[in-house]
């Protein structure tokens, strides 16, 4: 593979990275209160944070393209006040394959969170723990290989994102992931190419996935 | 102490919890069946459930208040807990389980420090290890002295020898016993077991299906 094939997989994996780091926050929290809290609209929520793992992906990076680009809610505003693209650059990668891979790490998350016994929890409020305390020092730790197998796993989901982020992103080369590289090289009759990103993209998600098996597994024995 | 139930109604999945009682003495027996609703209870006065109705106050502080909607949570209520299961946390070390409730992160000094705790409770062998590697009676020891170093004004014990067999029971009850004497500190012990009652409590409560049937 050439620099620009290999530009392209850097490319992929970092900005796979991020979109995982970026939907952590959000995640932890959403997967932390499905697995806690009873509330008005759980169900609502939960419905709706499952949604972009059935529906078509293009009809998801449609969504987003009408939210964020130039004339989107989002995308409008950016452009107006901050001068500021979404659509069509990198920044629309990294919403894609955040929100794409979103629900499989609120999933993974939020039984890592269920798993760990309520009566720890409950025990430490009464030696004196916050509930900030109480989830830093008990529910994290206790959750952690979980979480960290939910991360593996919406990481793995990022790397072969295809019909969302062709809808959002394009074509754009400097916007280009491994799964419209491939897409784009057989369209252009290049195999040999084409099998090398296979390749590439088989050795990346394998790792990924094996990571959060083992992971997830360690967890529940 | 002068622990006071009442209006308590909780509803739990075969009867209602419903009780009304004074509560004095220094080391209280809570006996009954299994599924008497004891356990429920005493999540109740540690601030763990939350009921349908009630007041209970310890001493001179109302705890609870369902009519006038006051509610002290649990980590404001200093009330010890040593659960069935004992609930150590898994992930951390006995000394790290042992200062989780220390208060404000300090030594506390005398006689609900780290040091004497330990020492009444024979456990200074263990703060090194990992909690999984304890036997059962040295976990007893260890939840106990958890509760203890958070200087509690109660301390609400659940079963604490149930699962241990009859020489582990044995073994641990003088150390109850030591707790007892040695920190005068007020417990709610609740137990099926008639030795226990009569080595350790001053007064009793009998339950059943959620209601407070005899006491002496």
């Amino acid at each position: 593979m050439d620099v620009e094939a290999w530009q392209i997989v850097g490319f992929t994996a970092w900005v796979s990275v991020l979109s995982v780091i970026a939907i952590l926050p959000l995640g932890l929290g959403v997967a932390w209160l499905l697995a806690r809290r009873i509330w008005p609209g759980k169900t609502v929520v939960e419905t709706f944070i499952t949604l972009p793992l059935v529906m078509p992906p293009v009809a998801t990076g449609l969504i987003l393209l009408e939210i964020l680009g130039r004339h989107g809610w989002i995308g409008g505003a950016l452009h107006r006040h901050f001068d500021l693209d979404i659509a069509f650059t990198w920044r629309a990668v990294l919403v894609a394959l955040g929100v794409m891979s979103f629900p499989l790490l609120v999933r993974s998350t939020r039984v890592a969170f269920e798993e760990v016994d309520p009566r720890l929890e409950q025990i430490a409020r009464t030696l004196g723990a916050g509930e900030m305390r109480v989830f830093c020092t008990i529910t994290l730790p206790l959750a952690l290989r979980g979480i960290i197998g939910g991360m593996m796993l919406a990481f793995a989901r990022s790397l072969g994102e295809f019909g969302a982020t062709v809808m959002v992103a394009g074509f754009m080369p400097k916007t280009m992931t491994i799964s419209r590289a491939i897409y784009q090289a057989v369209q252009l009759e290049q195999d040999a190419l084409a099998y090398r990103f296979l390749a590439v993209s088989v050795v990346l998600a394998f790792g990924a996935v094996w990571c959060s098996e083992w992971l997830l597994r360690g967890r529940r024995h | 102490m002068k622990l006071l139930l009442q209006k308590i109604v909780l509803p739990l999945s075969h009867f209602t919890l419903e009780v009304n009682v004074e509560i004095a003495g220094r080391v209280v027996a809570l006996c009954g069946p299994s599924g008497a609703g004891k356990t429920s209870l005493l999540d109740l006065l540690a601030g763990l459930r939350r009921a349908t109705s009630a007041f209970i106050q310890l001493d001179e502080q109302v705890l609870t208040d369902t009519a006038r909607g006051i509610s002290v949570p649990a980590r404001h209520r200093g009330i010890g807990y040593v659960p069935q299961d004992l609930a150590l946390f898994p992930h951390l070390s006995v000394r790290q389980n042992l200062l989780y409730g220390q208060k404000h992160g300090k030594a506390c000094d005398g006689l609900f420090s780290m040091e004497h705790i330990t020492q009444v409770l024979e456990i200074e062998p263990l703060i090194a290890r990992g909690v999984r590697q304890l036997s059962g009676g040295e976990k007893q020891r260890v939840a106990l002295a958890r509760a203890l170093i958070a200087t509690p004004r109660l301390l609400l014990l659940d079963e604490p020898l149930a699962s241990l067999d009859g020489g582990l029971k044995a073994r641990i009850l003088p150390y109850l016993a030591r707790v007892r004497d040695e920190f005068r500190l007020p417990m709610l012990y609740v137990t099926h077991n008639p030795k226990e009652i009569s080595a350790l409590c001053d007064a009793l409560l009998e339950m059943d299906r959620g209601r407070i049937v005899g006491g002496g």
